[in-house]
C-alpha cells in the first residue's frame, strides 16, 4: 500500500472517511468484502474545513473560502446540487424572490450560510444586470 | 498558389509553397476586437474605496458596474492591500516581476489589491523574456508539469485504455479526455481511468463534456478533476456561455464538496470568437477572467489562448500576449495550465517558437493538454503537439536541459503496458457485465499508433456500453473490487490511492499532483526560485530521464557494425603492405595515400559504401583516363589534405589524392600548400562511387597535364551535421588514435577478388 503524505506533513491515515473510518481503512481487502461501501469514500465538511485552514495559512484566503463552501454542500444530494446550478445560470430563474428563497432553503436546511450569501449576492445583481429574463 | 509570371520573383513561389501559408495574420482593429493589448478602449487603472467597498474601479463608476465588474470588486479586490497595491507605479512593480530579491509572496499578496486594468498596465512594458522570466519565479509549484490529451476519433474504449497507460507512463501528471460522441462520455471515462492506473500510479484524470454531465462523471468517482469550467471576459459572452460569476463558483464549491480538483478556463480570443469583444484588447478581457477567477476561489486556471490561441496567433504580439496571460495567472496565485493545447500554426517553426518561454520557464502544466495520440485521434482537434511530434518534444527538453514533464518510454515497457492495459479493461468489462472484447481487437489495439490502425468497436456498441455504465451507476469502488477479483490487484491499489487522497482532500489544494505516491502541491512543494540555483533544478536521476531519449549513438554501434563489414570486405580486396613507400617513376601514375584506419578497422564511408568498392572505383576511373594507380597508408597523419600531400609528393606526375576511411577525399598537388587543392570531396555522406569514379578519372587527367571539368556533387541542402557529425567524430577519433607521428608512409599491393 502506498503510503500517502497529507498536505500540512502529517500521515493521510489520521482522515477519517464519511463512514467513520480511517482512510487507511480503504484498503482492496475491506472493498472486496464490503467492509467499505459507497458511504465512506465522500469527503467530510470537517477535512474540508481543515484543508480550508491549511490553504488561508499559505495566504490564499479565495481558496479557503472555496472550501468552506464545498463544506456546506457535502451533505447536499446530487440531484439539489444539480438543480440549485442549473438555477444558478442566466435566464433560469424567474425572479429574485425566487433565488432569494432557495437562498433560504439553503440557510435553514443545511446551515449553509456562505452558499446562502452566494445565491442572495446573485439575486441583486441578476436582476440589476436583467439576468432573469427568459432565454430559452 | 499563384502561377509564375513573367514579372514576379521566384521566391515568393518558394514561399508560397510551405506550410506558414496556410496561416493567416491581420493587421491591429480593435474596433473589430483584433487587439492583443492596449486597445484604445481599455480603461485605465483605477479604484475608489468607499464605506469599505470598491465605489469605482476601472474608471466604471459602482451604479455601472456589470456583473463581472461587481464579482471582481467584491470578491477579488482585497480592501486590506488594495490602496497600497494601486499607489505602486507599475514599471516599479514590473522590475519587481524580473528581480530575484523580491520574494514571490510579496508579490502575488499585492497582486490582490490590483484591478484588472492595473495588471495589463504592469505586464504592458515587460517584453517576452522578462514574462517568461517572470514566470518562472512566479510558478505556483516548485516542479513543472505536464497534462494529455488522451481520445481517438471511435471513442475506442480500448484504444483509450492502451494510450492512457502509455500517456501515464510516460510521466504526464493529468489525463484528460473527451469524445466524438457526447453519450460515450461513461465508456471514455472508465477506459482512461483503468488505462491510467495501468501507467502508473496517481495520474489524475478528467472527461471534458458538458459541465453538469462531467460533474456526475466526478460524483461517480470515475473522473478527479475538471478544467473545462469557462469564465470570460465580457458580460455578452459568459452569459452566451450559458453562466455567470455566481453559477461558476457554486460549481467550483460543488466538485470541492466532491473532494474533485477543478480548475477554470478561459483564454485571449474566446470573447472575440463568440462576437462579444467590447472592442477591447484580449490581455485585458483575460485580466477581467482571472480577477473572477481568484474570486471565485477556485485553485487554478487552464488559460493562455486555449481554443482562442490560433486568432490570438494572427495578432501582432498575439504569443507574447498569451505568454502575458499565464503570467497572470501565477500571479494572482492560481494554478497554470498553460495552453500550448492547440495547434496554432501550420508552420513547425511557429509551434516550436511557441513552446519556447513556456518551456524555458516551466509552468504547472506546460501543455492543457499535449496530444499524447496521433493529430487525427484528437478529439479536441489537433494539439501544439502531437504523438507524431513527442519525439522532437523530448530532444528539446534534452537539448535545453529543460524540464517538460514527460521522458521517453522504452519499447518493450511500453508493449507490456499497452497489452496490460486492454486486458485489464476486457477484465473489468467482464466481470461489470459491459462486454467481451476480443483477442484480434486487443492485439490490433496494444500494436496501434492510432485509431486507423485498430479493428474495434462500431461506434453504436459503445454508445450501449456507456449508457450500461452510466445505468448501473458504476462507481469507482466498483471498478476497484472488478478490478480485484480479476487478479489486478496492483491496478486496483493505484486506483486506491488516488482514492485515499479524495477522501482526505488533499489534491484539491493549489497545483496538486501525485508523484511517487505523494501529493505533490504548490503547499507541500511551493515554488521558491530566488536566482541561479535554486528553485527546481533537475536531480541526477531526472536528468538522465530527460537524456534517455530513442536511438543514441555511441562508439559501441559503431564498431559492432564495424566488425560485420571486416569479413565481407575480406572476401572483396586485399591490402598487403610490401614495405617502405618510394618515389614513382611513372610519369602518368597517381598515388592515393590513405588513412590508418582504412579498411584495417573501419570499413564503410559515411554515405555507406564499402572501401573495397571505393578504393575499385578510383582505380577504374585513373585506368580509364589511362592513369596508373598506386596505393600507400599514411600513418603519420589522418588529415585529408595532408594525406594528398603526402600522396602528390610520392607520386611521380605529382598528382595524389588523399582518402580518409569515413570518405572524405581530396585532389592535390605536390606543389602547393597543403590546403590548396585541385579538388575537394568533403561531403561525404552524399558522395557515391560514381563521384569516386570521376574523382580517380580526374586525378589521371590532372597527372597528364590537362584541365578535366572538377566533379560538383549535388547538394539538397540536408543537415549533413546533424545526419553524421556523431559517426564522424567516433570514427575520426578511431583514426587519429592509430596515426603514429614518426611512421614513414608504407606502400600497399591491393588484390580485388571475384
Amino acid at each position: 500500500m502506498n503510503e500517502g503524505r497529507r498536505s500540512d506533513g502529517k500521515p493521510a491515515g489520521e482522515f477519517v472517511t464519511t463512514g467513520g473510518r480511517p482512510v487507511d481503512d480503504l484498503t482492496l481487502a475491506n472493498v472486496l468484502d464490503g467492509t467499505v461501501d459507497e458511504s465512506d469514500v465522500g469527503i467530510r465538511p470537517a477535512v474540508l474545513r481543515h484543508q480550508g485552514t491549511i490553504a488561508r495559512g499559505a495566504g490564499r484566503d479565495r481558496l479557503a473560502d472555496n472550501f468552506e463552501r464545498g463544506a456546506e454542500l457535502v451533505d447536499v444530494p446530487d440531484e439539489e446540487i444539480f438543480a440549485t446550478y442549473e438555477k444558478l445560470r442566466p435566464g433560469r430563474a424567474r425572479s429574485r424572490a425566487e433565488l432569494i428563497e432557495l437562498a433560504r432553503y439553503y440557510r435553514q436546511t443545511y446551515g449553509a450560510h456562505r452558499i446562502a450569501e452566494l445565491i442572495e449576492s446573485a439575486a441583486d445583481v441578476y436582476e440589476r444586470r436583467r439576468l432573469f429574463q427568459k432565454r430559452f | 498558389m499563384q502561377e509564375a509570371s513573367g514579372n514576379r520573383w521566384k521566391r515568393y513561389d518558394v514561399w508560397d509553397d510551405r506550410p506558414l501559408r496556410y496561416d493567416r495574420f491581420t493587421p491591429d482593429s480593435p474596433e473589430d476586437g483584433f487587439c492583443a493589448t492596449n486597445s484604445p478602449t481599455d480603461p485605465k487603472p483605477s479604484l475608489v474605496m468607499g464605506d469599505g467597498r470598491v465605489v469605482e474601479m476601472d474608471g466604471v463608476a459602482e451604479d455601472a458596474f456589470d456583473m463581472i465588474d461587481t464579482f471582481i470588486a467584491r470578491h477579488h479586490i482585497d480592501p486590506d492591500v488594495a490602496g497600497e497595491a494601486m499607489a505602486i507605479d507599475s514599471g516599479d512593480f514590473a522590475r519587481r516581476l524580473v528581480d530575484v530579491n523580491v520574494a514571490r509572496g510579496e508579490l502575488v499578496r499585492l497582486a490582490r489589491g490590483m484591478t484588472p486594468a492595473k495588471l495589463c498596465d504592469v505586464l504592458d512594458s515587460m517584453n517576452t523574456l522578462e514574462l517568461s522570466f517572470a514566470q518562472a519565479k512566479l510558478r505556483t509549484r516548485r516542479m513543472p508539469g505536464n497534462q494529455a490529451h488522451v481520445t481517438n476519433a471511435k471513442d475506442d474504449p480500448v484504444q483509450l485504455a492502451a494510450d492512457a497507460a502509455t500517456a501515464a507512463a510516460m510521466g504526464f501528471d493529468e489525463i484528460e479526455t473527451t469524445m466524438r460522441v457526447a453519450r460515450n462520455s461513461w465508456s471514455n471515462a472508465l477506459a482512461c481511468l483503468i488505462g491510467a492506473a495501468v501507467g502508473k500510479p496517481g495520474t489524475l484524470f478528467q472527461c471534458a463534456c458538458e459541465e453538469a454531465e462531467e460533474l456526475r462523471l466526478g460524483m461517480a468517482g470515475l473522473t478527479s478533476y475538471a478544467e473545462t469550467v469557462s469564465v470570460y471576459g465580457t458580460e455578452g459572452s459568459f452569459v452566451d456561455g450559458d453562466d455567470t460569476p455566481w453559477s461558476k463558483a457554486f460549481l467550483i464549491a460543488a466538485y470541492t464538496s466532491r473532494g474533485i480538483k477543478a480548475r477554470c478556463t478561459s483564454g485571449g480570443g474566446a470573447e472575440l470568437l463568440m462576437g462579444f469583444h467590447d472592442t477591447r484588447s484580449l490581455l485585458y478581457l483575460e485580466a477581467r477572467c482571472l480577477c473572477v477567477q481568484r474570486a471565485i476561489g477556485v485553485q487554478g486556471t487552464q488559460n493562455g489562448g486555449i481554443d482562442g490561441a490560433p486568432v490570438t496567433g494572427s495578432m501582432t504580439g498575439g504569443m507574447r500576449e498569451i505568454l502575458a496571460e499565464n503570467v497572470l495567472a501565477a500571479l494572482l496565485d492560481l494554478e497554470c495550465a498553460s495552453g500550448n493545447d492547440t495547434r496554432i500554426s501550420e508552420s513547425e517553426i511557429r509551434v516550436g517558437a511557441k513552446i519556447m518561454p513556456h518551456l524555458m520557464s516551466g509552468t504547472d502544466f506546460l501543455c492543457s493538454g499535449f496530444g499524447s495520440i496521433p493529430a487525427y485521434d484528437n478529439s479536441f482537434a489537433a494539439s501544439l503537439f502531437n504523438a507524431e511530434e513527442i519525439e522532437d518534444f523530448l530532444a528539446v527538453q534534452r537539448d535545453f536541459e529543460l524540464d517538460g514533464g514527460i521522458h521517453h518510454v522504452p519499447e518493450d515497457h511500453v508493449m507490456a503496458l499497452r497489452r496490460r492495459a486492454v486486458d485489464a479493461l476486457d477484465a473489468v468489462f467482464r466481470d461489470l457485465g459491459l462486454g467481451d472484447i476480443g483477442e484480434a481487437q486487443k492485439a490490433s489495439v496494444v500494436q496501434a499508433s492510432g485509431s486507423r490502425d485498430t479493428d474495434t468497436f462500431r461506434l453504436s456498441e459503445i454508445g450501449v456500453i456507456s449508457e450500461t455504465i452510466a445505468r448501473k451507476g458504476i462507481t469507482l469502488l466498483d471498478i476497484i473490487a472488478a478490478l480485484g477479483r480479476t487478479g489486478f490487484d496492483d491496478v486496483a491499489e493505484n486506483l486506491l490511492l488516488l482514492l485515499r487522497y479524495r477522501v482526505s482532500g488533499d489534491y484539491l489544494q493549489t497545483a496538486a499532483v501525485i508523484r511517487d505516491g505523494q501529493v505533490i502541491s504548490a503547499v507541500t512543494h511551493p515554488n521558491d526560485y530566488t536566482g541561479p540555483g535554486t528553485g527546481h533544478r533537475l536531480t541526477a536521476e531526472r536528468r538522465e530521464e530527460i537524456a534517455g531519449i530513442r536511438g543514441l549513438l555511441t562508439k559501441r554501434e559503431i564498431f559492432e557494425s564495424a566488425e560485420r563489414h571486416a569479413a565481407r570486405e575480406r572476401r572483396r580486396y586485399h591490402l598487403q603492405a610490401i614495405g617502405p613507400a618510394t618515389g614513382g617513376t611513372i610519369r602518368d601514375e597517381v598515388v592515393i595515400a590513405i588513412s590508418p584506419a582504412f579498411g584495417r578497422k573501419l570499413h564503410q564511408t559515411t554515405s555507406g559504401q564499402f572501401l573495397s568498392d571505393v578504393m575499385k572505383a578510383l582505380f577504374d576511373g585513373i585506368q580509364e583516363a589511362g592513369g596508373r594507380a598506386r596505393v600507400v597508408r599514411a600513418w603519420h597523419t589522418a588529415d585529408t589534405s595532408f594525406l594528398g600531400l603526402t600522396a602528390a609528393r610520392l607520386s611521380a606526375s605529382g598528382i595524389g589524392i588523399g582518402i580518409q576511411a569515413k570518405g572524405t577525399a581530396v585532389i592535390h598537388t605536390a606543389d602547393d600548400y597543403p590546403h590548396m587543392n585541385l579538388e575537394l570531396f568533403s561531403q561525404a555522406p552524399i558522395t557515391g562511387l560514381g563521384h569516386y569514379r570521376r574523382m580517380g578519372h580526374n586525378a589521371a587527367c590532372y597527372a597528364r597535364g590537362e584541365r578535366p571539368e572538377p566533379v560538383s556533387i549535388p547538394y539538397k541542402g540536408e543537415a549533413l551535421g546533424a545526419r553524421f557529425h556523431v559517426q564522424t567524430s567516433l570514427i575520426h577519433a578511431l583514426e587519429t588514435a592509430m596515426v603514429k607521428a614518426e611512421a614513414e608512409p608504407e606502400e600497399l599491393k591491393v588484390t580485388f577478388h571475384e
